[in-house]
């Protein structure tokens, strides 16, 4: 069987999904024996057009970035977003909230106009160009991660979870954040993370996006449960890809 | 015949985040050489207007994925200044560990994936795994050791979950303590290997020493990542934290879109050599004995040391992290509920991250909704340090062979260990 080759590029973001490839620590080297990396930048001096694979790290900000993606689409079988700032903008989005030149005045000042400090409201990777596979979460579960990959390797179709936080929440048992006063995303957003926040004490803040078609009457009735409302949900999705609507 | 050397790295691979090297010369002369960092920001400091207290050490996490419990503890800090919140000793001994983990983790993959590729003369690590099975296993096993480590007290690898002003949203059990003390004196040996190897490769590193400034905490107590005021290799005088902007003092020189920093000097350096530097006679007696076997003592210059630091800082937060275990399990582990009521404020938070000195300033009004935010990386403090270095060892090795100048200056730049997207988000050499 021959490797499927595999190229990592980033964008804005902090590298820390490149990094949980890392953490996969031994599980590398099976990992290895299924895909050869061809291009990544953090990890390799080789630099290679020739991919089947495209996994794709960070926000879209640029113009620049809107062309490099897109060249990366053409040469690309496959095309992975990988992490939150890919998969739904992540907390770059935050910054949509502003003005663009406010957020760059705010920042550099006086230097704010000088042309590599342009930037444009944040878009996820899909947002760009036709995206086939999400690694969601901020930063990735691995385990996911290495799973899709393996997939792939062999031609399977990967299943991500469609169903919310809280499913896997309660498999860990974990009291429930709203018990404690708090606002959760949990109700509606995408499981896959084995609800690590909660487990430790955290509210979800949402890093996986929302589930395909959010179930909307269930997380008012939590809401209503705790008396709160669906705005009260809404005011909490400001942190990670800002906004997004339901 | 005129040899014309013309240098032009875009993107230096290994390193975190995007930089380039210029460098032209011509007929054994320099006519420019240039470290550039081409930034595409993310305007952090703009985003955190208006959020709560609460969500800033969740929202600065991501400024970087490689020292993400570093910035979190700089936030945190930064929000209990401005609010005026004292925590517990226990929670101040957990949070030091929490960091402790984030070194052992930064440090091994920084010298075991990054630099040693280089000095074993391969683009990568992946040709490693065959050529050196048993030097890539040890690494992976410090490397897992570093990201459990974080996972037991942080709740995650990366972007920690637990780490909140005031204290904790959950603690480790005892249990989990006394396993972890388990695999960090399990790790000793590793240490050791870890070392050995670095040491048998150490005539690799480059010969280019060049006097400058080191900056970092000083702290009387213990050699230092967490708490101190701000010392220097060319003054006594030690600056509070509070007043940060009186060190870094920023500035745009033509040369570079990057902002640079200076002190007493033109450039000044930050990260491992640095605090070896200032703090070397606080390491405690296995990191001590690693420092004599690599011979490196106070004042060195080299910059390309500054791995031979790390190697030794990850025997010291080992070494004392074994201290502050054995001090809370003693003491017994106790779950202290966090209860902040905001108010209005101005705070500084100040950690040295594994690649440096970080500084995070932040004001909040009355209901605690961020009102300002300063940043200040340790990346950032180093660049004008990696420019002068560049200016005086390119005429040194401008004779040699066009590709060995570049990966000396490739290394020069790895050897900082530099963390880019904390700063910007772009790294590449080019020889023009």
């Amino acid at each position: 069987m021959s490797k499927l080759k595999v190229a990592f590029f980033d964008f804005a973001c902090c590298e820390g999904c490149q990094l949980q490839v890392y953490n996969l620590e031994e599980e590398i080297l099976d990992l290895l024996q299924l895909v050869e990396p061809v291009e990544w930048r953090e990890a390799m001096s080789d630099q290679n057009d020739d991919y089947d694979v495209a996994i794709i790290e960070g926000s879209i900000t640029r113009k620049e970035d809107e062309r490099r993606l897109k060249a990366i689409r053409q040469n690309a079988k496959i095309l992975i977003a990988f992490g939150s700032c890919a998969t739904t903008g992540g907390v770059n989005k935050l910054k949509n909230n502003f003005e663009m030149q406010d957020v760059k005045k705010y920042v550099y000042g006086k230097d704010a106009n000088m042309p590599h400090l342009n930037t444009y409201p944040t878009k996820g990777a899909n947002e760009v160009v036709k995206v086939d596979y999400m690694v969601h979460g901020c930063p990735i579960n691995i385990k996911e991660f290495s799973y899709i990959i393996r997939c792939l390797a062999i031609g399977k179709e990967p299943k991500i979870p469609n169903y919310p936080v809280c499913v896997e929440c309660k498999m860990k048992e974990n009291v429930c954040r709203f018990e404690y006063g708090e606002i959760c995303l949990g109700p509606i957003t995408r499981a896959g993370c084995d609800a690590k926040c909660p487990s430790s004490g955290m509210w979800c803040f949402g890093c996986r996006g929302f589930v395909d078609d959010p179930n909307v009457n269930a997380a008012k009735d939590v809401m209503a449960e705790y008396g709160k409302t669906l705005d009260d949900l809404r005011s909490k999705m400001l942190l990670f890809g800002s906004k997004q609507e339901f | 015949m005129i040899k014309k050397v013309d240098i032009s790295v875009d993107h230096v691979t290994r390193v975190e985040g995007h930089g380039n090297i210029r460098l032209r010369a011509s007929d054994g002369k320099v006519e420019h050489v240039e470290w550039q960092v081409p930034e595409a920001p993310r305007f952090f400091e703009a985003m955190v207007r208006g959020r709560s207290f609460e969500d800033i050490q969740t929202i600065v996490s991501r400024i970087c994925g490689i020292c993400s419990v570093t910035h979190s503890l700089a936030s945190i800090k930064g929000v209990e200044d401005a609010m005026g919140i004292k925590v517990s000793g226990q929670t101040d001994k957990l949070r030091i560990l929490c960091h402790y983990g984030e070194q052992m983790e930064s440090h091994s993959l920084h010298v075991g994936y990054l630099v040693a590729p280089d000095l074993l003369g391969q683009n990568s690590v992946i040709p490693l795994v065959e050529s050196h099975p048993d030097v890539i296993k040890t690494v992976i096993r410090l490397h897992r050791l570093g990201n459990t480590w974080m996972e037991i007290i942080g709740g995650r690898m990366t972007h920690p979950i637990t780490l909140k002003p005031g204290g904790f949203t959950a603690i480790p059990s005892e249990q989990q303590l006394r396993e972890l003390k388990k695999s960090i004196e399990d790790a000793v040996p590793d240490l050791k290997i870890l070392a050995d190897v670095i040491l048998s490769l150490a005539d690799k590193l480059p010969t280019f020493d060049r006097e400058t400034e080191y900056i970092a905490l000083k702290y009387p107590d213990y050699y230092t990542f967490y708490h101190g005021d701000i010392g220097s290799t060319d003054t006594d005088e030690q600056v509070p934290v509070q007043q940060f902007e009186r060190v870094v003092n920023e500035y745009v020189s033509p040369q570079s879109t990057a902002k640079w920093c200076k002190w007493h000097r033109d450039s000044y350096a930050v990260g491992a050599l640095a605090r070896f530097n200032l703090n070397a006679e606080q390491l405690l007696p296995m990191a001590a004995e690693t420092a004599k076997k690599f011979g490196l003592k106070k004042g060195a210059c080299n910059p390309y040391l500054n791995n031979v630091a790390q190697v030794i800082e990850c025997v010291q937060v080992a070494e004392h992290s074994l201290q502050l275990i054995d001090e809370l399990l003693t003491k017994g582990l106790k779950p202290e509920p966090v209860k902040v009521e905001p108010k209005a404020g101005e705070g500084v938070g100040c950690v040295e991250a594994p690649r440096g000195i970080l500084f995070h300033r932040y004001a909040f009004d009355e209901k605690g909704l961020c009102t300002k935010a300063n940043i200040c990386i340790p990346t950032g403090q180093n660049h004008a340090n990696i420019q002068k270095d560049f200016e005086a060892f390119a005429p040194q090795i401008i004779d040699r062979d066009q590709d060995e100048i570049r990966l000396l200056l490739e290394m020069l730049v790895r050897a900082y260990d530099p963390c880019i997207s904390c700063s910007t988000h772009f790294l590449n050499v080019k020889f023009v």
